[in-house]
């Protein structure tokens, strides 16, 4: 597709109403990076395996390096940017932020919003079912346990 | 009032939360307007010269701005850390599939990838030597014309009198050992931004671990000043040793060059990365070693062939390093220990965590293990009765005067109860499992070693609203050591978390203090650092009673936000003083030189640089493992890592180390494995080139042993940030061992190589 096709799509971005022209297969990465100014959102392979550029599209963690700007069109999503506007992820920011498991933090965003939609499932969590929920989110830092950890803490604390 | 900042507790990072939040700015995540992107084309062939590169069709993409070739490097064209051999644009030969040889720039990333796919490269190949055995042939092709053999270098360490000890002993046992290539797999590729000022100096923001060393190294390589060259080096996303020395640095400065002043960006694709990104050396090892029967060592005799890939960067530095912990921290009287680093037509092969010595602690690991077989002793009691004491020579013969707390770590080991139970938990293997236990002690130098300036000059500045800046001078590459300097600077200046930031390197504001890098950062820069606050904290008291008219400074302390006259409770709100400081006056430099050796051993010969080092981290694993005798899969059941670090500044963060440093052991242990057939790099992504995800690792556990302050560091401590690396590749190799009696020679340890094994 010609880069000089431009498309207007509209979604609700971390709770806002956003219309935005670009060419609809723009790569959303580049879309909430470049044009939006939104770096909290990470790109460590650009073919899906890291999982560093997790958002969230209705509620469920999708890879943005993988999806084109078309498929946000009446979509609700979600970027770390947003992530301290709901009690869940403040928790889960104090969680990352106090049990340590922050290093590099370039994994960190992606980590999170993968983890935000695990908490919210309210399934029960053992650390076995968050490492399992996690494993499509590489980190070379940290050896994960901390990670486990804090996402552990988050999801036994109550919603204050 | 903020309880202030305190040392020695698991206070938070101070970088925790922006990071958390999205809000940390890296350099990948500079995006200026107007700015144009860089990308360099790689010859993709092992060796050749080049014939000729037709850039006419590239040049007529729309979008392309300018497209560069060798002609177009001003300067000597040679990038390098010690050794200048490493071309910006190969003129005419190409030494590795990573070679660049054309330099485009573009208005989009749809022009760039077009550009460089349009390029025509007319190579003659040339004969490649693509392994150890290929180079070191007789009538070997050179890969440098210039270095006979494909020798960078070769070195020897020679203590007593192997040879003779050798008769002497009542045991001896032979192996040999190889390790694969590791790729450093940050998450934030090699990136960053460049332009040209105003005033003929040279901006750069770029993900690196040597911002004053880069300034050199572009300045050598594009004939520039290296005094109108700023290098910013912000939050780095992962580093681990592939960002010390020129990533993106020497064509982004020539992209710079050739854009009008516009800003240039360039950042590595995954697939780049893998092909042009600097690697852990594949070594070759060959190691005796001879006991008396009571399991006291006497000799080791050792050979060591490393793999240095196309060009220099540290390799000799790199198999020196290995050298000197060839022996493992123990007690051998007889040492002979000989180390060949060899050029290939392979990806070059530079620092890395834990630099040449994980590749040596397989091979002296595995063959202490072998010796308690043949001593029938226990390998963990072995171990013990060997580990050097503070007093000891080590395997190079330096006499060790620091801390030394492996002996401690080993019987941490031996008391806990994943070692005391191992018997039990071995026989509850269910059917068709088998479980074993693995142990090893490990060690790694701190510091930079003898002959190289091993310094910091640290600042901190009081700022007008009376909150402190400390200029940190050595990059974050995700390690901390900007937090350990918010807390020393909070912990001597007693000021609360929100009244300490800490800027990330910046040339033109913070001062030279070397690489990040060599487990030095918060040692060298944290000595300089205790100092500069120190003359802080007696400045402010000073002026403090210099404005109450104070007779002297006695009773003066201070506070959060404040000085505090005791006696009187008379208050002096910093933000008071520092508006009636002058500039300099609020600004405090402080420098420091790491200890060297001094009485430097005469056992070392062909060594240039990095030789002998005197303060080291100590450390004792223990893993558990079960394997699937039907596939030959490995489960990491338990790991255990135990920890000589001096004291911790703080606990979390020492956890950090420890526990990523056994995550990326655990890949080089069981699965990576950066393979080049033809000169071509086949794992180029992640479902190739495979590193540990959250189901391939247990909850590693960290304990320290803080026995044993070093008396010349911080506080108390000695750097950690690599010694975790070297014990899972051993560990899980003597466990393989203890689980089914087959010696894995050959990482990485894969279910295949253990299968095709299986008795």
């Amino acid at each position: 597709m010609s880069r000089d096709h431009q498309a207007t799509i509209r979604f609700m971005l971390n709770g806002e109403p956003t219309e935005c022209t670009c060419p609809p297969d723009m790569r959303v990465i580049d879309l909430l990076r470049e044009a939006m100014g939104l770096t909290g959102t990470k790109e460590g392979c650009g073919t899906g395996e890291c999982g560093a550029c997790t958002i969230l599209l209705d509620g469920i963690p999708r890879l943005s390096c993988l999806m084109v700007a078309a498929q946000l069109h009446e979509r609700r999503i979600e970027t770390v940017e947003g992530i301290e506007r709901s009690a869940e992820g403040r928790k889960l920011v104090d969680a990352f932020v106090e049990h340590g498991a922050v290093q590099c933090g370039f994994c960190t965003p992606a980590m999170e919003m993968t983890a935000l939609a695990l908490l919210r499932s309210r399934n029960p969590l053992d650390r076995k079912a968050i490492r399992a929920a996690l494993s499509g989110n590489l980190c070379r830092c940290t050896g994960y346990v901390k990670i486990v950890d804090a996402v552990e803490r988050a999801a036994a604390e109550p919603l204050s | 009032m903020d309880e202030p900042i305190r040392l020695h507790r698991p206070i938070p990072r101070n970088d925790a939360r922006p990071k958390a939040c999205g809000r940390e700015v890296y350099a990948v995540d500079r995006y200026p307007n107007n700015a144009l992107l860089a990308g360099a084309l790689r010859c993709g062939v092992a060796a050749g010269r080049i014939r000729d590169i037709d850039i006419r069709q590239a040049s007529a993409v729309p979008g392309v701005f300018r497209i560069l070739t060798a002609s177009d490097v001003p300067g000597s064209n040679r990038q390098g850390i010690i050794h200048k051999d490493m071309p910006v644009l190969c003129e005419n030969i190409v030494r590795y599939c990573g070679d660049p040889v054309a330099l485009v720039l573009a208005e989009s990333s749809e022009s760039l990838q077009q550009a460089l796919s349009r390029i025509q490269i007319d190579i003659e190949p040339l004969p490649a030597v693509c392994s150890l055995e290929q180079a070191l042939a007789s009538g070997a092709s050179l890969v440098h014309d210039d270095r006979p053999g494909n020798l960078l270098a070769h070195a020897l360490i020679q203590k007593g009198d192997a040879t003779t000890a050798f008769a002497t002993c009542d045991a001896v046992v032979e192996g040999s050992f190889s390790t694969p290539v590791q790729d450093h797999a940050f998450l934030e590729t090699e990136s960053g931004i460049a332009r040209m000022e105003e005033d003929g100096g040279l901006l750069m923001e770029v993900s690196t671990q040597s911002p004053f060393r880069d300034r050199f190294e572009i300045a050598h390589a594009l004939g520039l000043d290296f005094q109108k060259i700023r290098i910013v080096a912000p939050a780095l996303g992962g580093g681990f040793g592939g960002k010390d020395g020129a990533t993106v640095q020497c064509l982004l400065a020539l992209a710079a060059l050739h854009s009008n002043g516009r800003w240039v960006r360039m950042h590595w694709s995954r697939e780049e990365h893998f092909v042009a990104g600097y690697k852990r050396h594949a070594c070759r090892m060959h190691y005796r070693l001879g006991a008396k029967a009571d399991g006291t060592l006497v000799a080791l005799d050792t050979r060591l062939w490393y793999d240095t890939g196309a060009y220099a960067h540290l390799g000799a530095e790199v198999m020196e390093l290995g050298m000197e912990h060839a022996a493992g921290p123990y007690r051998i009287p007889n040492t002979r220990i000989e180390g060949w680093c060899v050029h290939t037509n392979q990806p070059v092969a530079g620092a890395m965590r834990a630099f040449g010595v994980c590749q040596v602690t397989f091979g002296i690991e595995s063959m202490m293990d072998m010796l308690a077989e043949r001593l029938k002793m226990d390998p963990l009691t072995l171990r013990i009765r060997n580990a050097l004491c503070k007093g000891d020579e080590n395997g190079a013969g330096v006499r060790l005067e620091t801390s030394t707390g492996i002996r401690d770590c080993l019987e941490r080991i031996q008391d806990h109860p994943l070692w005391r139970q191992r018997t039990e938990w071995k026989d509850a293997a269910p059917r068709f499992r088998r479980r074993g236990v693995g142990v090893v002690g490990v060690w790694n130098a701190a510091g930079y070693g003898g002959g190289v300036r091993d310094a910091a000059i640290a600042k901190i500045e009081l700022l007008l609203d009376g909150t402190f800046l400390v200029h940190n001078a050595v990059s974050d590459m995700g390690q901390g050591n900007s937090c350990a300097f918010f807390q020393i600077a909070g912990h001597i200046l007693n000021q609360d978390p929100g009244r300490i930031h800490v800027r990330q390197p910046d040339t033109r504001s913070a001062y030279p203090s070397g690489s990040s890098s060599a487990g030095r950062t918060t040692y060298t820069y944290g000595r300089a650092l205790i100092e500069a606050c120190e003359r802080m904290k007696a400045r402010l008291i000073n002026r403090a009673g210099l404005i109450l008219f104070l007779q002297d400074d006695d009773g003066l302390e201070l506070e959060p936000g404040r000085v505090v006259h005791k006696p009187s409770g008379r208050k002096v709100p910093l933000k008071a003083l520092a508006g009636l400081m002058q500039p300099e006056e609020r600004v405090i430099l402080s420098e420091t030189v790491a200890p060297t050796c001094k009485n430097v051993p005469a056992t070392a010969t062909g060594f240039f640089i990095g030789f002998p080092h005197v303060i080291f981290a100590y450390g004792a694993h223990l893993v558990r493992i079960e394997i699937d005798e039907r596939t030959g899969e490995i489960t990491i059941v338990n790991y255990l890592a135990v920890t000589d670090g001096g004291r911790v500044l703080n606990p979390t963060m020492f956890e950090q180390q420890v526990q990523g440093g056994v995550a990326q052991g655990l890949g080089y242990a069981l699965m990576e494995d950066l393979v080049v057939r033809d000169g071509r790099v086949l794992t180029q992504d992640f479902t190739t080139y495979l590193i540990p995800g959250s189901l391939d690792v247990p909850d590693i556990v960290s304990i320290a042993v803080e026995d044993h302050p070093e008396e010349s560091g911080p506080f108390g401590m000695k750097g950690i940030g690599e010694v975790a690396m070297n014990g899972p590749l051993p560990a899980v190799a003597n466990a393989v061992w203890d689980a089914c009696g087959i010696r894995i020679r050959q990482g990485p340890i894969t279910a295949e190589r253990v299968w095709s094994e299986m008795p």
